[in-house]
């Protein structure tokens, strides 16, 4: 067994591994101090006042009751320090930047489906360009999954009911670990993969070679093929809502509430019309569901998104996300 | 007067051969009694038994991670043996152990009463945990289960294809006998205490109890509807969770959760107050901070109830609401931390024994403040987004449930052994186990926080080739834990008739369950006892004893 | 606690003082303060369905409205009424019982599970016709009224049929100790003494009629769509 061969730290590959680990060695160097300040306190006192003769007496000695104060307040303040601390990160994690590329992922029965905005499909593999704030929408066909990237420190369950998204951003090239972290049945420890983080001209390179065409324009096809182009026509006179310019806009539903058009939203109102029926319109969209397979949802997503884009008006600039690494 | 009734109570109850081992003989004198001291046994017995299966399923498990690759066992098969190691320990032994076992026998002991508030629920309570445990030996010899011990849907609901139902359905009857067991204790506790045993007069072992109590019958029926629920989905196919229906799964999780974090404390308040208890004998001292201890409790289960959502940092929650579940899960840290701090504070100035019981003791303490500190790591949400569903978490709650657990298990039976039994163990073997199980025990769950941060996902069969050095010695570690445990089971049983007689206090104790004659009459005490002395009142007791030497 | 040497002059001998009890008087305090917590444990077992309940109705609140509509409202009342009648009879058994009249006791308790029975009757009519409607969840549903709405609506009748049928449950379980009860106050158990028995089963019998009291409104009443 060589010594490489044995880790005791995974490897540092992404924004986050700094943060998280700066707070892992904090806690270690806090913790530890107290472990084994109590383990010796313990051990010191108890051979210090052992019991030598059988009938001996514990002495009528009673410490200070201001030690109870202190060891109420003093670990209160520790904690709230660490509530900070880890919110901090947390938020860090949770907030995805604006101009971060878009990557979408599917978690099946045992393997980790990708897709890039280009149309290039992966399994159990990711590439990215090293470097570059990378956002994960996915979700699950089955059970949960949970996408995990060891050396980048995060994670995150995939549903089978909604979107979810996550980030990060490489530091360093090379191969790192996938695991599916949520156990999902027989194969859950061979529901892995690799990320391989590129140089952006080499990921360049990766993505000129072959695809069906973007996602977008997978997505477009989809929109006729589902005759959905019927109803949601380019202007005002169909019978559904105009999509261009839609996405992540706030919409008036019939009962006068506002829901943001996210990813959510524009997923269940595929599969669910009439849950959010935008005012003014007729509630007469059939329901998708069972006939729309997570990837082409996906697909979906990725042409509403793009047109949503495409016709913005100026009061939300575009994102450089999508259409950005169209080549 | 204070000393003058002390010392009548220790001395008053006449020398008997009666005891409730020879009272009645017969197979049914014991499945039909309603003596909590024989439920008492017949737990001993069951749960002893649900250990060593559940023991094997573990064993088998750290033979597998020997090497990377999926090589001894199949993946169905390690996935049904993790789920049932999981099951078994859990809800059959974990839970019941210290409450149905020591809980059972000394707590009308404790409290002066002749028994519990209802003995026919309480041997109703033990038919419900073997109807339970029945089911789920079933379970396990017609092919077992591979859902987890969580039963997460869809999973469970629509995917897999083992005896789910049979599982939760044994789960759903074990949380009955769960729900009558604290049932019974609190009324017990209430209606029952001898005269002058105040509140504060209990010892903690029986505060521990009251907020053991307490949150089995507010917690587990969730549990049990949760169950439920599932139950039907799986049986009807369609229900409560369905994707398809816009069913949520996350709701299932909140739901079992809000369960299955109290149910922590169910497994963990017990063993404190094993751990106070111990300690005073063995210092011969009051506990420090005896009302903070006690307190402490109560503040453990109230806020236990509040923090379930911390096990869904990455499974689907708000940013906001995962923020106050962790500012709520560091609260729940402080009355541990306070526990932990007196009973260290108790051992200054004191005359520490180093029996078995205290060394036991010793390790319950270190190893708990090492499975309560990486709480803290836990707790912190930006760093338990990489470090939840690794192996880290794993040994933070085998550090927590068998560092505490167990060990303050080992550190009770051993204690009031002599007077379950009436004699002595032999005190070089089980000092000897003691070390075992310390040493065992570190070296099979540190190595897995390593593992966990390094990025090792729990419940994988087959894993990559750089964790291999950390698995094996965590099952070499295993081995030497196996043998520590292995061992009480021999020598206790060697002890009942080998050992020692052990005599009505062999520790110098002071508590009303050392007054009685051991083993204990069947009616426990051969007059109802009156209570005159503060809990832990050793320098009473030894002024006592200092006049009975002068007379 | 202080009364404990008095009881046990006079009642020593009382035929249903179990052993390891000082007194009647503590006896009726253990049971009463058992069947509290029994009830403690209850309202957590119904109030977790009530949350996931709750829970889907703010999601799919279209759905929930349209499940409530389904009821029939009438029969719904009709037990609801015949339930709080049910908790009267069943107070007015646990006084006859204190008072010692045995006669009255068994009237009322007869009373009452003629009542519990009628609920039961009318949820078997109500059952049938939802089963005949196509509306018991799983393959043999078939509600097309809403196709947009159906899937909702089945969860919705998940937990019609859920929580009616633990209540059920409940009820029959009540009914099952109220002939136990009736038997011992044919026996002529009870009295001002020793009625605890007859107390706990009245704790229990009210609030299977509570858990109803939530029921209905949730399954039956609430039409509206509230948003937010």
């Amino acid at each position: 067994m060589m010594v490489a061969d044995f880790p005791l730290w995974p490897e540092q590959a992404s924004t986050f591994a700094k943060d998280v680990d700066a707070l892992y060695i904090f806690l270690i160097i806090l913790t530890g101090t107290v472990s084994v300040g109590i383990f010796l306190t313990i051990f010191g006192l108890a051979i210090k006042y052992r019991r030598r003769p059988d009938n001996e007496l514990a002495q009528d000695y009673e410490p200070p009751k201001i030690l109870e104060v202190t060891w109420i307040v003093v670990p209160t303040i520790i904690f709230m320090g660490l509530f900070v601390w880890g919110s901090w990160l947390y938020f860090h994690l949770a907030r995805v930047p604006d101009d971060a590329l878009d990557i979408y992922a599917t978690g099946k029965q045992w393997m980790w489906k990708f897709q890039h905005p280009t149309g290039q499909r992966e399994i159990n593999t990711l590439h990215v360009p090293v470097n570059r704030p990378i956002k994960i929408t996915m979700a699950s066909e089955d059970v949960i999954h949970s996408l995990f990237f060891p050396y980048f420190r995060t994670k995150m369950d995939v549903l089978p009911n909604r979107y979810r998204s996550m980030w990060f951003q490489a530091t360093k090239t090379g191969r790192f670990h996938i695991f599916c972290a949520e156990y999902c049945g027989t194969l859950h420890s061979g529901m892995i993969g690799w990320v391989e983080v590129m140089e952006p001209t080499e990921y360049q390179k990766w993505l000129a070679g072959g695809s069906e065409g973007s996602m977008a324009s997978q997505g477009e096809q989809l929109f006729q093929k589902y005759a959905c182009n019927t109803c949601h026509t380019n202007d005002a006179t169909g019978r559904g809502p105009v999509l261009a310019g839609l996405y992540g806009k706030d919409v008036t539903l019939s009962n006068d509430t506002t829901v943001k058009a996210d990813d959510n939203y524009i997923r269940e109102s595929i599969l669910n019309p009439q849950a959010k029926v935008v005012k003014g319109f007729n509630p007469i969209m059939p329901t998708f569901q069972g006939q729309v397979s997570e990837d082409d949802m996906m697909k979906l997503l990725a042409y509403v998104k793009s047109i949503g884009q495409n016709t913005a008006p100026a009061t939300t600039p575009a994102p450089a996300g999508a259409k950005g690494t169209n080549p | 007067m204070t000393t003058a009734t002390l010392h009548d109570v220790r001395l008053s109850g006449a020398a008997s051969d009666r005891n409730y081992f020879n009272d009645e003989y017969g197979a049914l004198s014991w499945f039909l009694t309603k003596d909590h001291k024989r439920i008492a046994i017949l737990y001993l017995i069951s749960v002893s038994v649900l250990f060593v299966i559940g023991g094997f399923f573990a064993m088998m498990m750290r033979i597998e991670l020997l090497t990377p690759e999926g090589d001894l066992l199949t993946s169905d098969t390690y996935n049904k043996f993790f789920t049932m190691h999981g099951v078994v320990m859990i809800f059959f032994f974990l839970i019941p152990v210290i409450p149905a076992v020591l809980g059972n026998f000394l707590l009308p002991l404790q409290i002066g009463a002749k028994d519990l508030a209802f003995p026919k629920i309480n041997l109703l309570s033990w038919y419900l945990y073997m109807l339970a445990a029945g089911i789920g030996l079933i379970v396990i010899v017609t092919g077992g289960v591979d859902t987890g011990w969580t039963f997460y849907t869809p999973f469970s609901t629509q995917y897999s294809n083992t005896h789910v139902f049979g599982t939760t359905f044994a789960g759903f009857i074990a949380g009955f006998s769960s729900i009558l067991t604290g049932l019974n204790f609190i009324v017990t506790i209430h209606r029952m205490r001898a005269p002058g045993l105040t509140w504060y007069r209990l010892p903690l072992f029986v505060w521990a109890l009251y907020a053991t109590s307490i949150v089995m019958l507010l917690a587990t029926p969730v549990l049990a509807i949760t169950l439920v629920m599932l139950m039907i989905e799986r049986t009807v196919g369609v229900g409560f969770f369905d994707p398809a229906l816009g069913g949520d799964p996350v709701l299932y999780q909140h739901m079992f959760w809000f369960y299955s974090h109290p149910a922590v404390y169910i497994m963990i308040l017990p063993a404190m107050g094993v751990a106070s208890d111990v300690v005073a004998a063995f210092t011969r001292k009051k506990i420090f901070g005896y009302r903070f201890v006690a307190f402490s409790s109560l503040a453990i289960a109230f806020l236990g109830f509040l923090v379930w959502a911390h096990h869904l940092f990455v499974a689907g929650i708000s940013v906001y609401s995962a923020m106050i579940f962790a500012f709520l899960t560091f609260f729940v840290a402080v009355p541990s931390a306070i526990k932990v701090f007196n009973w260290t504070a108790t051992l200054y100035k004191a005359s520490v024994s180093w029996q078995t019981p205290m060394l036991y003791i010793m390790g319950f303490i270190g190893l708990f403040t090492i499975g309560g500190v990486t709480g803290l790591f836990l707790a912190s949400l930006g760093l338990d987004i990489h470090v939840t569903d690794t192996y880290f978490v794993v040994a933070h709650f085998h550090y927590v449930m068998v560092g505490g657990t167990v060990m303050a298990y080992l550190a009770g039976i051993h204690y009031w052994w002599p007077k379950i039994t009436g004699r002595m163990y032999p005190e070089w073997w089980a000092r000897l186990a003691a070390l075992l199980v310390f040493v065992g025990f570190n070296l099979t769950f540190f190595p897995q926080f390593i593992l966990g941060y390094v990025g090792m996902p729990r419940r994988y069969h087959a894993y990559a080739p750089e964790f291999q050095v950390l698995n094996v010695l965590s099952t070499a570690g295993a081995s030497v834990l196996a043998v520590g445990y292995m061992l009480p089971i021999f020598y206790l049983i060697w002890s009942i008739w080998n050992g020692r007689p052990a005599g009505k206090n062999p520790w110098g104790a002071v508590g009303l369950e050392w007054t009685t004659s051991s083993p204990p009459p069947k009616e426990n005490f051969h007059e109802t006892p009156v209570v005159t002395w503060e809990a832990y009142d050793y320098p009473g007791m030894m002024k006592a004893m200092g006049e009975t030497q002068h007379v | 606690m202080s009364d404990m040497a008095l009881g046990n002059e006079h009642h020593h001998h009382h035929p249903f003082l179990q052993h390891h009890f000082e007194d009647l008087g503590q006896q009726h305090e253990a049971s009463t303060l058992g069947m509290w917590m029994f009830l403690c444990t209850e309202i957590l077992f119904f109030g977790g369905v009530l949350c996931a309940y709750w829970v889907y109705r703010v999601m799919y609140p279209e759905a929930w409205a349209v499940g409530a509509h389904l009821q029939q409202t009438g029969w719904g009342a009709t037990n609801t009424i015949v339930l709080i009648v049910s908790s009267l009879t069943m107070a007015l058994a646990v006084r006859a019982a204190q008072l010692g009249k045995r006669g009255q006791q068994l009237g009322f308790l007869f009373a009452t599970l003629i009542f519990g029975t009628a609920f039961l009757v009318v949820k078997g009519i109500e059952y049938h016709r939802h089963w005949e409607e196509g509306l018991f969840p799983g393959s043999h549903f078939h509600w097309h009224e809403h196709p947009e709405l159906a899937q909702k609506v089945q969860l919705f009748m998940c937990f019609y049929w859920g929580m009616t049928g633990l209540h059920a449950l409940h009820m029959i379980i009540g009914a099952g100790l109220l002939l136990w009860i009736m038997w011992r106050a044919y026996k002529n158990h009870f009295g001002p003494e020793y009625y605890a028995p007859v107390e706990v089963m009245g704790l229990y019998w009210h609030f299977v009629d509570i858990v109803w009291i939530f029921l209905f409104p949730f399954l039956y009443l609430i039409h509206e769509v509230h948003h937010g």
